[in-house]
């Protein structure tokens, strides 16, 4: 087998936690006999990662050296190709990240390999690789197979827990010890069509860090009306909490942008959250599954929320609020 | 300017629905609505027509009879015209057959630009539009929050983790795919949907795009083998009761848990 490729994000000299976490799942699948772990590390200055991820336990760590600081779709394609034309993988590992989805998928398509995003379980046998991921809107989970695929692209949901199950049945044939080689690739980058990068932004700054709260109460798109917000502000401020909310209400402009909890928002991790009319998308789960008690209210008895919930409740949250609202006056 | 606009008819299941081990759902136990995601590249495609002062936004979808719907939605709102695509061998189609599909739409139609949603809202593979992008070599961002049309170049907003931004710019012909929250999805009056259905909506075999159902579904990234019911983990502690008794429980998990 010509074993696992992990494509590694990187902050700054060193390798993200998602990146580790694939580095564990690509050490599992080893051990499961799809072939030698290879890490490719794309960028302009990326030999100081490079060290350090081949001291993870990889057999190998590629430095492919381009002529830009910052992450480019096209580029990461091109340098994808040309790692899987080198290394035939059976398998290339990648986050189910923003920089992932602007890329991965054509990767995919042009090179006819297999493909699935948002994976929450991955293993290897004689029969190949096997993945799970969700369907029907996180209703049921779909078990896939890759039948006549040489080459799978494969990109992971964050914090599905593949580092921890990777690391039960570590065997000292597995050890640490021996750091991986690390060699270096280079890419023809012309003709390839382009995008030019011209700046990054920071996020707006709000008036309220949502980060810094002992007690948030979020409200989500069950509230359905913007004209309800008061009443739940005003209930915040009684049980003095600080107000944040989920996607679909900064989208619809109720909510300032600085007061997301989510992926694309903050990731908050109060003493308690409480998550009123959220369903609780992957997104935003991603951003308060770290919180330390987390209290869900919620019409729907099949909110994925309640999956992340210590406490839960099925309830009209209104009724809820108001009754709140006299708990705490 | 012509923008070809790929949406989806997804599906949801029917609340009682429990798996059987099959790789597949019955139709009955499914509803039917427009992504989410569609009503914002919707918009985001009439906006730009509406800038340039002309041009045409084809909408199309990979799907049966039940995506006619969403189509004659977009008609409502102001798409021109629509395409429905179909073969009976693409029930279960994954994100990289429908892309072959609509690949071979995008080679007949040469719009200037394609606007997908960034994902769908069932199958959430986000995948269909960068796959796109990839069999027809146009250039491409994902996850875009805001566009600007100035001659043939975009300036877009790329949406990363944290609330940050990627400012970038893209020449014409190009795909993006586009995020909720871009823009304010407008209604359609009563008078247009009703005048939806005078506008031309073209359903095609596969062999009307110059493909044939083996080579589309040699595309596939992946083959569902099972659908299961998710594993539940040991999940909340339910507060049962009247709202009192729940705005009490948790009134009393609070003053516990903040103080400590």
């Amino acid at each position: 087998m010509n074993g696992v490729l992990v494509v590694a994000e990187l902050a700054g000299a060193e390798p993200r936690p998602t990146t580790i976490e694939l580095i564990e799942l690509a050490r599992a699948l080893r051990r499961q006999g799809a072939g030698p772990v290879r890490v490719a590390l794309i960028g302009r200055d990326v030999d100081d990662a490079a060290t350090a991820v081949a001291a993870l336990g990889v057999d190998e760590a590629i430095v492919v050296g381009v002529p830009i600081p910052h992450f480019e779709a096209h580029v990461w394609q091109a340098a994808l190709e040309a790692l899987i034309a080198e290394h035939a993988p059976a398998v290339v590992l990648a986050a189910h990240s923003v920089d992932s989805l602007g890329f991965a998928a054509a990767l995919a398509a042009r090179g006819r390999h297999g493909f699935a995003s948002d994976v929450t379980a991955l293993s290897w046998s004689v029969g190949g690789l096997a993945a799970s991921r969700g369907a029907y809107g996180e209703r049921l989970v779909a078990e896939l197979d890759f039948p006549g695929k040489d080459t799978v692209v494969v990109l992971t949901r964050a914090g599905a827990g593949f580092g921890a199950a990777a690391e039960t049945g570590a065997t000292s044939s597995d050890a640490l010890a021996a750091a991986g080689a690390i060699t270096r690739l280079d890419v023809e980058l012309s003709g390839r069509e382009r995008t030019e990068h011209v700046e990054l932004r920071e996020p707006p700054r709000g008036d309220v860090d949502i980060t810094q709260a002992e007690l948030l109460l979020s409200i989500g798109r069950g509230i359905e009306d913007a004209e309800r917000i008061p009443e739940l502000r005003e209930l915040a401020s009684r049980m003095g909490a600080t107000l944040s909310a989920s996607r679909p209400l900064i989208d619809a402009g109720w909510i300032p942008p600085a007061q997301q909890v989510g992926q694309s928002g903050r990731t908050v991790a109060p003493k308690v959250y409480i998550a009123l009319g959220i369903s609780g998308a992957v997104q935003h789960l991603a951003g308060m599954s770290k919180s330390k008690t987390i209290i869900a209210v919620n019409s729907d008895p099949r909110a994925p929320i309640f999956g992340v919930a210590h406490y839960g409740a099925v309830a009209d949250l209104f009724d809820v609020a108001a009754e709140l609202e006299r708990q705490f006056s | 300017m012509k923008v070809l606009l790929p949406v989806k008819q997804v599906a949801r299941l029917e609340d009682d629905f429990a798996p059987d081990g099959g790789a597949t759902v019955p139709v009955e136990e499914l509803e039917w609505q427009l992504n989410e995601w569609d009503a914002f590249s919707l918009e985001a495609a009439l906006e730009l027509v509406e800038s340039v002062d002309g041009g045409e936004v084809v909408a199309v979808t990979v799907g049966d009879e039940h995506a006619e719907e969403g189509l004659l939605a977009c008609l409502a709102k102001g798409a021109d015209r629509a395409i429905r695509v179909w073969d009976d061998a693409l029930e279960g189609a994954d994100a990289l057959v429908v892309a072959a599909v609509l690949a071979a739409v995008v080679d007949a139609e040469r719009p200037e630009l394609v606007l997908c949603g960034v994902q769908s809202s069932d199958a959430a593979n986000a995948a269909t539009g960068i796959a796109l992008a990839g069999l027809t070599g146009l250039a491409h961002v994902a996850v875009v929050k805001e566009i600007a049309l100035a001659g043939e170049t975009l300036t877009v907003h790329r949406e990363l983790d944290g609330g940050e931004v990627e400012v970038l710019r893209v020449a014409l012909p190009a795909l993006l795919t586009v995020q909720t929250g871009i823009n304010e999805p407008r209604y359609a009056t009563l008078r247009a949907i009703k005048q939806a259905r005078a506008k031309p909506l073209d359903t095609l075999a596969l062999a009307d795009v110059g493909l044939d159902a083996d080579t589309v579904l040699a595309a596939a990234g992946a083959r569902v083998v099972r659908l299961r019911a998710p594993e539940r983990g040991e999940g909340a502690t339910m507060l049962d009761g009247s709202p009192a008794e729940i705005a009490e429980r948790i009134a009393s998990i609070v003053r516990e848990e903040v103080a400590s």
